[in-house]
């Protein structure tokens, strides 16, 4: 019996939208306020949902102390109360909430080991999210 | 195909217990949640449905006959009990929320007329929930 176990996460940052390549202009028109060169802040809800048979013994398809602890230590207590900017991923990537999202579940599907990832969807503000699954589509809804 | 879901909530307590691990065992794997005397959560339930709109009603599914299935089946049993000690399915599984998502998912699959069940969501907390989608 395959079930899929989703955990959420908060964490909070700040980030400038900005790409050097284009004009002033260009950033102002293509990322608005975000591209205020003092930055600006999330609290950003992570959402991770894992995969797989549930274990006859144990009633679970991985331990949450695990994830937990993979997801503090990999992903929370790299991003927690940073301005992403200054990170050695977004030294030439735009710290958008899209890169954030695929670099979140990259890091998570090279550490995490006890279940397969299925997705992460990260919240930037209660009105938008954005989902990533490796590439692949979402199938299930 | 349209998809309708359906919430509702309920309030029970568990424990995480395999009799066949020794204490020490029970202890590591499950922490806390290995208290005996229990504890508990608000659940919230999400029952998702599939189906055709029928031309005359303009339903997938009449929302009260599933009401009435949601409470008939899940939550008159599970709502304010202790499920290791009164839900039947947990008298030899642990009633983890996966297992909770299935048995939901085992007791209203049967039920249903018209539409076929899609997803059951069980909301232990609001930070954690558990999605299952019949067998894959």
């Amino acid at each position: 019996m395959i079930a899929h176990l989703s955990r959420r996460y908060l964490f909070s940052a700040s980030h400038r939208l900005h790409n050097p390549e284009m004009s002033v202009e260009e950033n102002q028109t293509t990322y608005g306020k975000c591209n205020n060169p003092y930055g600006h802040g999330h609290n950003y809800i992570l959402e991770v949902t894992v995969s797989g048979p549930v274990d006859q013994s144990t009633g679970m398809i991985c331990n949450l102390v695990d994830l937990d602890q993979c997801v503090n230590r990999e992903v929370l207590s790299r991003y927690q109360l940073e301005n992403l900017n200054t990170l050695q991923e977004f030294s030439t990537a735009v710290p958008t909430t899209e890169n954030l999202c695929i670099e979140i579940f990259e890091i998570l599907q090279r550490t995490f080991s006890h279940a397969h990832l299925d997705k992460v969807k990260l919240e930037e503000t209660m009105m938008n999210s954005f989902e990533y699954a490796g590439g692949r589509e979402l199938t299930q809804t | 195909m349209v998809y309708l879901t359906r919430k509702a909530e309920f309030a029970a307590s568990h424990y995480y217990h395999n009799p066949s691990f020794t204490a020490e065992e029970n202890q590591r794997i499950f922490g806390k949640c290995n208290n005996p005397n229990g504890h508990g959560h608000n659940y919230t339930l999400e029952v998702t449905v599939k189906g055709e709109v029928d031309p005359r009603s303009g339903f997938v599914v009449d929302l009260k006959q599933l009401k009435e299935v949601m409470h008939r089946e899940v939550l008159d049993a599970m709502d304010h009990r202790f499920l290791n000690k009164e839900v039947p399915e947990f008298f030899s599984k642990i009633p983890t929320t996966e297992n909770l998502a299935i048995a939901v998912w085992q007791r209203l699959e049967p039920k249903l007329r018209n539409a076929r069940l899609h997803r059951v969501r069980v909301y232990e907390t609001p930070d954690l929930f558990v999605d299952f989608y019949g067998e894959e």
